[in-house]
């Protein structure tokens, strides 16, 4: 029997639902305890935590876009048969947008200075460094480059997802050509802006200026690694899901293969990334380059840091190298889900030694909200797998993905 | 190296030699190798051909240069010849990831490269026999070596009605000129190839 619809099975809702649950009361009880309390620590780990989870998981939906668009603008067959998968995955990008808005709303307006400390206009007064960069760091333009960020990825998102729903119907040569042109169309303008926003300015306003005095060049493009393998590790997961429900007939282990070589291949490109800005700084030994990595390194997060390397590089590296590894449903299940957590970290010790110093807790409300973020993806991925046929039939290039062999 | 006896089959076509490739197995006869003008996918399976333990060698010669490196330079700045460099530790290890990613990487790729050398029993002056000049550009080259129970004229009629457009008998010498390698290759069985 070929399942073409996915329809969301009784297990897949009660997970979502645990999820949800024990996520939701994580979140409610931060916002009693942390969120509303007078004491300044608590209320600023409230705001990191919810900073650095609706940051990531945003850039980890947004990445199956990112995916989508590439493979289309280098005319990509391979992907055909399970393409709706980042295409679902991708439609969570506006609910997390709305999200991330209402975090930045909170940051912004509720005048965190304990986050991004750009915002206290007195001590930016006093401060050269600072005022030098206050053109870029205000609070107008943060808001206004956010929304419009924010917006362009969801409506170009929904643009090429509506473009791939004609793919379901029969089209004759010209109308395929014409479906081609526009995709390709589309897709380059979102990876147009995608250059501009994820690989440049948004990393800088929303992560980086957390450690307003320091920059590196190398920032946006280790955030976009980080992102980027996290969103291929989620589309395997999903992948491998479906296929072990009978849907996606048409996925080999072939196509399974290709996902795996990315999660290696970005995992490794991550460390380049990682270990590009690590080792200039650390060469040089300048203070104001130094102060990034003093407390990552020597201070507090000595022990995550190292953890972050060996869970995104050592392991990806070493249980993804084989060939049949990237062919195994359960490998890829278990190193995908390890890369999620481990860019989860690698994102948790961006945010959290310049917000929290020392004071930083890894417990109930961190894990809460990675739990409650886990249940908001299954949930809006799942419905969003509904509401189209699991594989585009009339597009021109399913038969290439078909064949496919690597 | 010994002389032997091949029947050399050519196939035209993709399409004929896949089918032929599990006729042959199927009939017992022992397949010595087949030369196609370009890399053909899914033959090697189509062969029943084990999977090659190149990438573990590769593997292997890679961990040989990282630690080769690693030691080296360990050696070097902390024992033989310690040198103040800008203040770093002696035994400064970022600095040292450039070196010993290369050399890594060059250690696989040459250790590769020898071993596939050596697989392929190919080196400078050994002179390898071809089966048919036209195996480089466009034909497909079946080889099947005779064993003392081959019947030559039975194989020859035999691989002319799985398709093969031409057909003849060579003796040529083949082998290992340095080691021993038998090549494994399993025995026939119905599989469902998409």
């Amino acid at each position: 029997m070929i399942k073409q619809q996915f329809e969301i099975s009784a297990g897949y809702k009660k997970w979502t639902n645990i999820l949800l649950g024990v996520g939701g009361l994580a979140f409610v009880l931060g916002v009693v305890f942390l969120g509303m309390s007078k004491d300044e620590l608590a209320q600023t780990r409230f705001w990191s935590v919810l900073l650095q989870n609706s940051t990531f998981f945003l850039l980890v939906v947004n990445a199956s876009m990112f995916f989508i668009c590439v493979t289309t603008l280098a005319m990509g067959g391979w992907q055909m048969a399970f393409r709706r998968v980042p295409e679902a995955i991708s439609s969570v990008v506006p609910v997390f947008s709305i999200l991330a808005l209402l975090v930045f709303v909170g940051l912004i307006f509720g005048h965190k200075h304990n986050i991004y400390h750009w915002l206290d206009k007195e001590h930016v007064a006093h401060d050269p460094i600072l005022k030098g960069k206050s053109a870029f760091l205000n609070p107008t333009f943060f808001m206004v480059w956010t929304i419009i960020t924010l917006t362009l990825w969801s409506f170009v998102g929904a643009k090429m997802r509506k473009l791939s729903s004609e793919a379901d119907e029969q089209m004759d040569q010209e109308a395929s050509k014409k479906f081609i042109w526009n995709n390709t169309v589309w897709a380059a303008t979102f990876i147009v802006f995608f250059a501009l926003t994820v690989a440049s300015t948004i990393p800088w306003l929303w992560l980086m200026s957390i450690d307003a005095h320091w920059y590196s060049t190398m920032y946006s493009w280790y955030t976009f690694a980080s992102t980027f393998v996290a969103g291929m590790a989620l589309v395997a997961i999903f992948v491998v899901y479906l296929k072990n429900q009978d849907y996606l007939e048409y996925v080999s282990e072939e196509h399974l293969h290709d996902l795996g070589k990315f999660m290696f291949a970005f995992s490794v490109f991550w460390t380049y990334l990682w270990y590009s800005q690590f080792m200039l700084i650390w060469y040089a030994n300048i203070p104001e380059e130094t102060v990034y990595f003093k407390p990552r390194m020597q201070g507090p997060y000595r022990g995550i840091f190292f953890l972050n390397l060996i869970i995104n590089f050592v392991l990806p590296f070493l249980l993804l190298m084989r060939r049949g590894s990237k062919r195994n449903f359960t490998t890829m299940t278990f190193v995908a889900v390890l890369i999620i957590l481990g860019h989860w970290i690698d994102f948790y010790q961006m945010v959290m030694p310049g917000t929290l110093h020392e004071h930083y807790s890894l417990g109930w409300f961190e894990f809460g909200i990675l739990i409650f973020y886990a249940g908001l993806i299954m949930y809006f991925v799942g419905r969003g797998l509904t509401k189209k046929p699991l594989l585009a039939v009339h597009h021109p290039f399913v038969k290439e993905s078909l064949i496919h062999h690597t | 190296m010994a002389l032997k006896k091949f029947v050399v089959g050519c196939f035209e076509d993709e399409k004929v030699l896949f089918p032929a490739v599990a006729k042959v197995r199927k009939s017992g006869y022992k397949i010595h190798d087949i030369y196609t003008p370009f890399p053909v996918h899914g033959l090697d399976k189509a062969m029943g051909l084990r999977e090659t333990s190149l990438h573990t060698a590769g593997f292997l010669f890679g961990l040989i240069g990282t630690t080769t490196a690693v030691t080296f330079m360990t050696w070097v700045f902390t024992k033989d010849w310690p040198v103040n460099i800008g203040g770093k530790p002696n035994f400064a290890l970022p600095a040292w990831i450039p070196i010993t990613f290369e050399l890594t990487v060059l250690c696989a790729a040459v250790g590769m490269v020898l071993s596939f050398l050596y697989i392929c029993q190919l080196a400078p002056f050994v002179k390898r026999h071809h089966f048919h000049p036209r195996a480089t550009d466009d034909l497909f080259v079946m080889v099947i070596e005779c064993g003392d129970k081959t019947n030559e004229a039975e194989l020859s009629s035999f691989l002319n009605s799985v398709g093969a457009t031409e057909v003849n008998t060579q003796v040529a010498e083949e082998g290992w000129w340095i080691g021993r390698y038998d090549k494994e290759q399993e025995l026939y069985k119905q599989t469902n190839i998409a």
